[in-house]
């Protein structure tokens, strides 16, 4: 089992969703997050104080996924968060060591 | 159904016999000619309103959208509660203080705790003859002195200890609002004598207020972070309606300053509404040029500092000079906030001084150019221009010298005593939680 983790452009997070659910993946957790990469932040400007936010928002989504499915997960979320311009964000895959589902208590892969 | 009113004998004798007392009063040793119209009644009760208004919640959330999430509280509570505080020391003791005597300088005590003023006692407008219900006046005022004391809190914002901002309220109206009123706009008060045009309160109000804060903001010291930490304001929105609300309020401030529903009222309401227009357009104007975009906080506090420098003008200036005054205190406080802030080096919060303080001082003296016939202003015709802006810089001179001695006295007092400022922890933890014990938002 794997944790994919994604951070994304916001405005692209319906696109991914559909995509994924198209793939057959059951469930995500999406965090609000900001960060950044090479793109670059804007200025605001308050009277006389001028702030430099580097920090854009962002999308985090969080899906648990079978080995066998990682690879697809990762070209299905690559293409549909793709914009072409800097800050489409990156793709993170971790092992996940074990998962139980809470209301059944089933534990690996019938977690998922 | 409606039924034809048919006015029975009675009732023509009866409103004589009504009427008759109140033509027959006497306005403190003067003729028994003296009027009171309804008009004005109803129209300096409206204006007392407004200028209530204008305070809570006008300045308060003007103020509160400008400062961060965790203090926002902290800020709605000193305008609410000083403004409140205020308002019954006023009526302990401020009115007897600025509006009785023959003292240049201050009042008596003849009127403490409104003794000798009821529901009878008149006050006298500017009109020979005409007079107010003296708790007309007496409200009036009130609510001037609770937002000038209030207006102060904005210098200080997110740092001060509430009960320091409470005791210092309490020293300056006292010491620093009181003389500053009885001078200016008291019969026998030494600037009023000299002949000083201030309308509704340009030195008595914005400079005195101004200069009470930048003190206080150099003795308090910066905010934690100041100039490193990024402090964006946290609800412009909030911004926005409290300086609608201001501007919507201004109308009683300038207005009933009047003191009677007439031609004077409604120049001043002309010139409210036209110099604060013209004040936002060339404060954003002059945001456009120096850093390319026109800002929703720019026209915010365009449309105030043209308030305020329209303050000490409105009965005075003609609407054209009302515009111009409006297009000057735009751009010059524009420089209040960013040049001129960044010369006096102190954290001066929500800007009072770069917006009243400046405000105040740029309207009082155009007041001076403006008032002139030749100019579109009510000046008479012996009105020579370079006499009076002596006269008004004079009176800014002495406001701003009254006001930073008192203000520097007070604190320091204070700061002995209680202590100005909460500790560094407090300091990052909020005013609202440590302070008053709640949050602004849920999270």
């Amino acid at each position: 089992m794997k944790l994919v983790t994604a951070i994304i452009k916001p405005f692209k997070l319906d696109e991914v969703r559909e995509a994924l659910s198209a793939l057959g993946v059951q469930g995500i957790t999406v965090t609000e997050v900001k960060g950044f990469g090479r793109q670059k932040g804007h200025t605001e400007l308050y009277r006389g104080a001028e702030y430099v936010v580097d920090f854009l928002p962002k999308a985090k989504i969080e899906a648990a996924v079978a080995d066998e499915l990682v690879e697809r997960v990762i070209e299905t979320i690559e293409a549909a968060a793709r914009t072409g311009k800097i800050g489409d964000g990156k793709i993170f895959v971790h092992a996940i060591e074990q998962a139980v589902r809470i209301r059944t208590g089933e534990t690996g892969l019938d977690a998922l | 159904m409606r039924v034809p009113f048919r006015m029975p004998a009675w009732m023509p004798v009866m409103l004589w016999g009504l009427l008759a007392p109140v033509a027959a009063l006497a306005v403190d040793g003067a003729t028994d000619a003296a009027t009171m119209s309804k008009g004005d009644v109803a129209w300096m009760l409206t204006s007392t309103v407004l200028v209530v208004a204008m305070t809570v919640p006008g300045l308060a959330l003007f103020y509160g959208g400008l400062v961060r999430a965790r203090n926002m509280l902290s800020v709605l509570m000193q305008v609410f509660v000083v403004f409140s505080l205020i308002v019954v020391l006023w009526s302990v003791y401020g009115y007897s203080l600025a509006f009785t005597g023959t003292g240049p300088f201050l009042g008596g005590f003849e009127k403490l705790f409104l003794s000798g003023v009821t529901i009878d006692t008149v006050a006298e407008t500017f009109s020979a003859g005409v007079v107010l219900p003296e708790y007309v006046f007496v409200g009036f005022q009130a609510t001037f002195a609770g937002i000038t004391c209030a207006l102060i809190v904005g210098s200080f914002a997110e740092r001060m200890k509430f009960p320091a901002v409470l005791a210092f309220a309490v020293l300056w109206f006292t010491f620093g609002y009181l003389p500053v009123a009885h001078m200016v706009w008291y019969g026998e008060g030494l600037l009023f004598k000299d002949g000083a045009l201030d309308f509704a309160g340009g030195t008595v109000v914005h400079i005195n207020a101004g200069v009470a804060g930048l003190v206080g903001a150099w003795m308090v010291g910066k905010r934690l972070g100041h100039g490193r930490e990024a402090m964006p304001p946290h609800s412009l929105p909030l911004t926005m309606v409290g300086a609608s609300l201001l501007w919507v309020g201004w109308f009683g401030f300038n207005g009933g300053s009047a003191l009677e529903a007439g031609p004077t009222a409604a120049l001043a309401v002309l010139n409210t509404l036209f110099a604060t227009a013209a004040a936002a357009l060339s404060w954003i104007t002059g945001e456009a040029f120096t850093k390319g975009k026109a800002s929703m906080l720019g026209a915010a506090s365009g449309a105030v500092a043209g308030l305020v420098a329209v303050t000490p003008a409105a009965g005075s200036v003609g609407p054209m000079g009302a515009i111009v005054i409006g297009l000057v205190a735009g751009i010059a406080c524009l420089w209040g906030v960013s040049g001129l802030k960044r010369m006096l080096g102190a954290d001066d919060a929500l800007d009072v001084f770069g917006v009243h303080g400046l405000g105040g001082i740029v309207g009082a003296l155009l007041t001076g150019v403006f008032t002139a016939p030749g100019l579109g202003g009510t000046g008479g015709a012996d009105f020579a221009i370079a006499s009076q802006l002596f006269i008004q810089a004079k009176g800014v001179l002495i406001t701003i010298a009254w006001s930073g001695g008192v203000s520097l006295i007070a604190y320091k007092l204070v700061d002995l005593i209680i202590g100005l400022r909460v500790s560094e922890d407090e300091e990052r933890i909020g005013l609202d939680i440590v302070a008053h014990g709640e949050s602004a938002y849920a999270k």
